[in-house]
């Protein structure tokens, strides 16, 4: 079988892939580009290359999204391998397994670059597995890839910068959704506010994000979404014949609809530096797990390195930078720069990334996700979309003696299916953490291994 | 449940889903072309028959497995569509093998 | 704060453990199994599942009867776990095959039986070697390439780790106390008197049983006995969900309830490390594939390591301290195809304050140079 070899290998190819792939090439190194999608954009600007006149994207995806795939497509010395995954990374050797659309392949690598990025956070809600109930990122995956927008009456639920996009998009598409359920506190803008401290500055210079979203919203409301704010205790309600989603319902409310889409925020997505067993802190302020990085995104092993979404949620801005600061350091440590020519092409990366990161604390704080989106307070919720485990088999266990989602798992298989527990992982987390009284990071996270994805039988046997 | 905007992005890939002909756009995945067919369930679980639909869209929760081109459970949300592609709902597990299969040894 | 006094302590809460203190607990001993927390060497999470007769005990006899003892008890163990916990451990005993890929193996395997039936002597053995075309009508999707299959009626499988849950929640069920997240940092032993501290507290017992697997290598020391065992690593593959269809399990295939495949099983001399190699995984694969080729198309959705718990001579370690009697250690590799005797015989023994004289090739004095001398 064929080993090449790469300086680089970028895992990813959203903005911090991208922008990473190009300053390494940028200084020469050879650098290998490995992404699950068939076109460039990560989540952010997915197929952007098709769908960047599309008017319901205009703005950011159209405009800088197009331009930063455009210009790694058009850069010299990247290998760029679409539809292809890594299964296995051996960190001693710097041999990566990947499966591709020609079969398995093996890349040896200098260096790795985990650009991996973020996944919606669960929103474990009871009937959260009907058809008709969907994350709000994969509605908004439907424009970009297929032009597609819902049929009929359209909830979205939830709360985030993401959730005001999508509705602003929908509408423009022709598809204005019906009503949006605010699941952010009553009063919890007052208080994001009143942090006091170093909030007025970052409010100031990420004034200009904010004002978007401020023009976002009225968009949206003209375009007749109502809204429900502090909405509690959401459902999705079955049909009479238990197959489809009829309406939602919240405390004080319900209605049907045909479409339910969640959105409680994004979250780094860590199953392959968990199964590379780097190590990871509990982000109290987003609550998630973030693996632990310098300020050049190096883990703690000296091979790998972690850029964008997937080394804590920045948004596009800070992962193009994030990727390039990375990149720089990657060119160091193989000896083609200097570490004060690094210092150097640093500065500009990191002024634009303070910059980029300045509204962050005041977002975090304003969407954190109430208690019951981490541990849903409904003993009968699936938490395990694929083993079918509910929450309150996962309690039973957590009284039984799992002090970890490692042993829940093999008490009750929650984590053992096909997603590997990427659905579950921090929900069973959350609910032993609760059922025993200790915090979440105490819990700890599962911990996932090779294959990162399914690989069959046969390609493995004919490596 | 969802519908497509031809005036934006034409439908040019003919697939087949559940047997039925569907006329997607280029660059669509085969979890996309399911959604816009409106078939009622991509997969029933393995473990209790419920039925889904593609959840994320984004690879990270395996319910959107299907049989696609006879290959089963298929995370339909990362395979983009070509012509002619077939597309059927993954019922319960899988079986062991393709019935008229061939395997050397 | 738990009661700090109790009539057997149990150090290690695997299957071994476990096992165990499901019996003494059944025994009417008010015990307490101490486990480590989420993270840790646990081959009871990693096993493979079979209960299996066939492999073991070559040269050995005693553990030849042992392991038929223990696969006589498994149906009684998992009936009674059932009834009183509602778990089911998918427990099945429908014999079991040995696959052989090649005339060499198929040879290597026909003495090796004919020897293990000799060993067993009055026990006797019951076993067949079945040729290719036969052993494909038995068992549907045998490669063509496949030389043919050694068959005992002995053999079976279940769940591991229904298998653990069942016995946690029987022992507590039963009145047992389970401590996680409580390892083992201190200890004081007189005959029949011993003093174990874990989690922050004391706790006093009579009755002290190592069963740590790898931790016990350590620990043993501590109470006059010895525990020489190393880890062995084992990789093993899990594939999707497919709809039933073998028959009977294999040394190193099986589907379970649930409809995966499993794929083992790698002998690797490596210490204490979990990493995944994919040669050994592609090893699994390629072997796996020659003997069921349509297994081939199937997905992958899991792989782990575990490291086994194993002697110098790959048999288990049973053994009460001479010099601070109460003090027991339990050493094995086989954790679920010995579950029934240790709950059922073991324990009893245990709770007796003596093992029985048939027990005594099992003590770790086998590897003393001087008696052997």
């Amino acid at each position: 079988m064929r080993a090449d070899m790469a300086d680089l290998a970028i895992i990813g190819a959203g903005p911090a892939g991208m922008s990473a792939a190009l300053e390494a090439a940028g200084l020469g190194l050879s650098v290998a580009v490995i992404d699950e999608q068939p076109a460039p954009g990560g989540q952010v600007f997915r197929a952007v290359e098709a769908a960047a006149a599309d008017p319901a994207l205009t703005g950011e995806y159209a405009a800088e999204g197009a331009a930063l795939a455009r210009r790694f497509r058009a850069m010299p010395g990247i290998d760029y391998r679409p539809d292809t995954t890594l299964w296995h990374a051996d960190l001693e050797s710097g041999a990566l397994s990947l499966r591709g659309p020609h079969g398995t392949a093996l890349l040896r690598a200098k260096r790795l670059l985990l650009a991996t990025g973020a996944q919606e956070r669960p929103v474990p809600v009871p009937g959260w597995t009907l058809p008709g109930v969907m994350g709000a990122g994969a509605a908004q995956i439907l424009l970009k890839q297929a032009g597609a927008v819902p049929k009929g009456r359209v909830v979205l639920a939830g709360q985030g910068p993401l959730l005001w996009l999508l509705a602003v998009q929908l509408a423009r598409a022709g598809a204005p959704p019906a009503l949006l359920l605010e699941t952010s506190a009553p009063g919890a803008l007052g208080r994001a506010l009143r942090a006091g401290g170093p909030m007025g500055r970052q409010l100031w210079n990420g004034r200009a994000m904010l004002g978007k979203g401020a023009l976002m919203m009225l968009e949206a409301r003209r375009a007749g979404m109502k809204i429900v704010r502090g909405a509690r205790r959401l459902r999705a309600q079955a049909s009479a014949d238990g197959a489809r989603l009829r309406g939602v319902s919240w405390e004080g409310g319900s209605t049907d609809c045909d479409l339910l889409l969640l959105h409680e925020g994004v979250i780094p997505s860590t199953h392959i530096t968990r199964a590379m067993g780097l190590d990871h802190q509990w982000d109290a302020a987003q609550l998630c797990w973030r693996p632990a990085l310098d300020g050049w995104g190096a883990t703690s092993h000296g091979l790998v390195a972690v850029a964008g979404d997937g080394g804590g949620i920045g948004g596009w801005q800070a992962a193009v930078r994030g990727g390039a600061l990375a990149a720089l350091d990657a060119a160091h440590r193989l000896g083609r720069i200097t570490a004060g020519e690094r210092d150097r092409r640093a500065a500009d990366h990191r002024h634009a990334l303070s910059a980029a990161l300045a509204l962050r604390p005041f977002l975090d704080r304003l969407y954190a996700p109430a208690p019951e989106v981490l541990a849903p307070r409904d003993d009968s919720t699936i938490v395990c979309r694929c083993e079918e485990i509910t929450a309150g088999e996962v309690r039973q266990a957590a009284r039984l003696g799992a002090t970890g989602p490692n042993q829940a798992k093999a008490y009750l298989r929650a984590g053992m299916g096909p997603c590997q527990g990427r659905m579950c992982g921090t929900t069973v987390a959350s609910l032993i953490a609760e059922t025993r009284g200790i915090p979440v990071e105490q819990a700890g996270a599962l911990r996932p291994r090779a294959p990162y994805k399914p690989i069959t039988v046969g390609e493995l046997a004919e490596l | 449940m969802f519908a497509q905007r031809p005036d934006i992005r034409p439908a040019t890939v003919d697939v087949f889903v559940a047997g039925q002909p569907v006329r997607v756009p280029e660059g669509a995945t085969a979890a996309a072309a399911v959604l816009l067919a409106g078939l009622p369930a991509i997969r029933e679980t393995p473990v209790t028959g419920s039925p889904r639909l593609p959840y994320c869209m984004m690879g990270v929760c395996f319910d959107c497995l299907a049989e696609i081109d006879g290959i089963a459970n298929r995370q339909s949300c990362t395979v983009a569509v070509r012509p002619g592609m077939r597309i059927e709902p993954q019922r319960g597990a899988r079986p062991a093998w393709r019935e008229g299969a061939v395997h050397e040894g | 704060m738990i009661r700090s006094s109790f009539d057997a302590i149990v150090i290690g809460g695997g299957l071994v453990g476990a096992a165990i203190a499901y019996g003494l607990q059944r025994q009417g001993l008010a015990t307490l199994l101490l486990d480590e927390g989420d993270i840790a060497f646990r081959a009871s999470r990693g096993n493979f599942g079979l209960v299996w007769v066939q492999s073991k005990g070559l040269g050995a006899p005693h553990y030849q009867r042992w392991t038929r003892g223990s696969a006589e008890e498994w149906p009684k163990l998992a009936a009674e776990l059932q009834q009183r916990t509602g778990i089911g451990t998918g427990l099945q005993q429908p014999g079991g095959v040995h696959i052989c890929l090649d005339e060499e193996e198929f040879a290597q395997r026909d003495a090796y039986m004919a020897q293990l039936r000799r060993e067993a002597g009055n026990l006797g053995l019951e076993y067949r070697m079945i040729r290719g075309a036969e052993a494909r009508d038995m068992l549907p999707g045998l490669g063509p390439g496949v030389a043919g299959v050694s068959w005992t009626p002995y053999d079976g499988h279940a769940s591991p780790l229904y298998l653990l849950r069942a016995l946690h929640t029987g022992f507590t069920g039963a009145g047992g106390t389970y401590r996680p997240d409580a390892r083992v940092d201190g200890a004081a032993c007189a005959p029949h008197d011993f003093r174990i501290d874990a989690a922050g507290q004391s706790f006093r017992s009579p009755r002290v049983v190592l069963a740590a697997g790898l931790g016990n290598a350590d620990l043993a020391p501590q109470f006059g006995l010895h525990a020489p065992v190393r880890p062995q690593r084992g990789q093993i593959l899990v594939t999707e969900r497919a709809r039933n269809l073998m028959l009977m399990p294999t040394t190193t295939i099986r589907q379970t309830e649930e409809g995966s495949l499993m794929l083992g099983d790698s002998k690797e001399e490596v210490g204490f490390d979990l990493g995944q190699t994919p040669e050994a995984m592609k090893m699994i694969a390629n072997r796996a594939v020659r003997a069921f080729p349509w297994v081939a198309d199937l997905n992958i959705v899991r792989a782990w390591s575990a490291l086994r718990v194993m002697a110098p001579d790959g048999l288990p370690i049973y053994d009460q301290s001479l010099r601070y009697p109460g003090a027991f250690t339990a050493n094995c590799h086989s954790g679920v195809t010995l579950a029934g005797i240790h709950a059922n015989r073991l324990a009893p023994m245990i709770a007796a304050g003596q093992l029985e004289p048939d027990m005594a090739p099992f003590s770790a004095e086998r590897f003393d140079v001087r008696s052997a001398a």
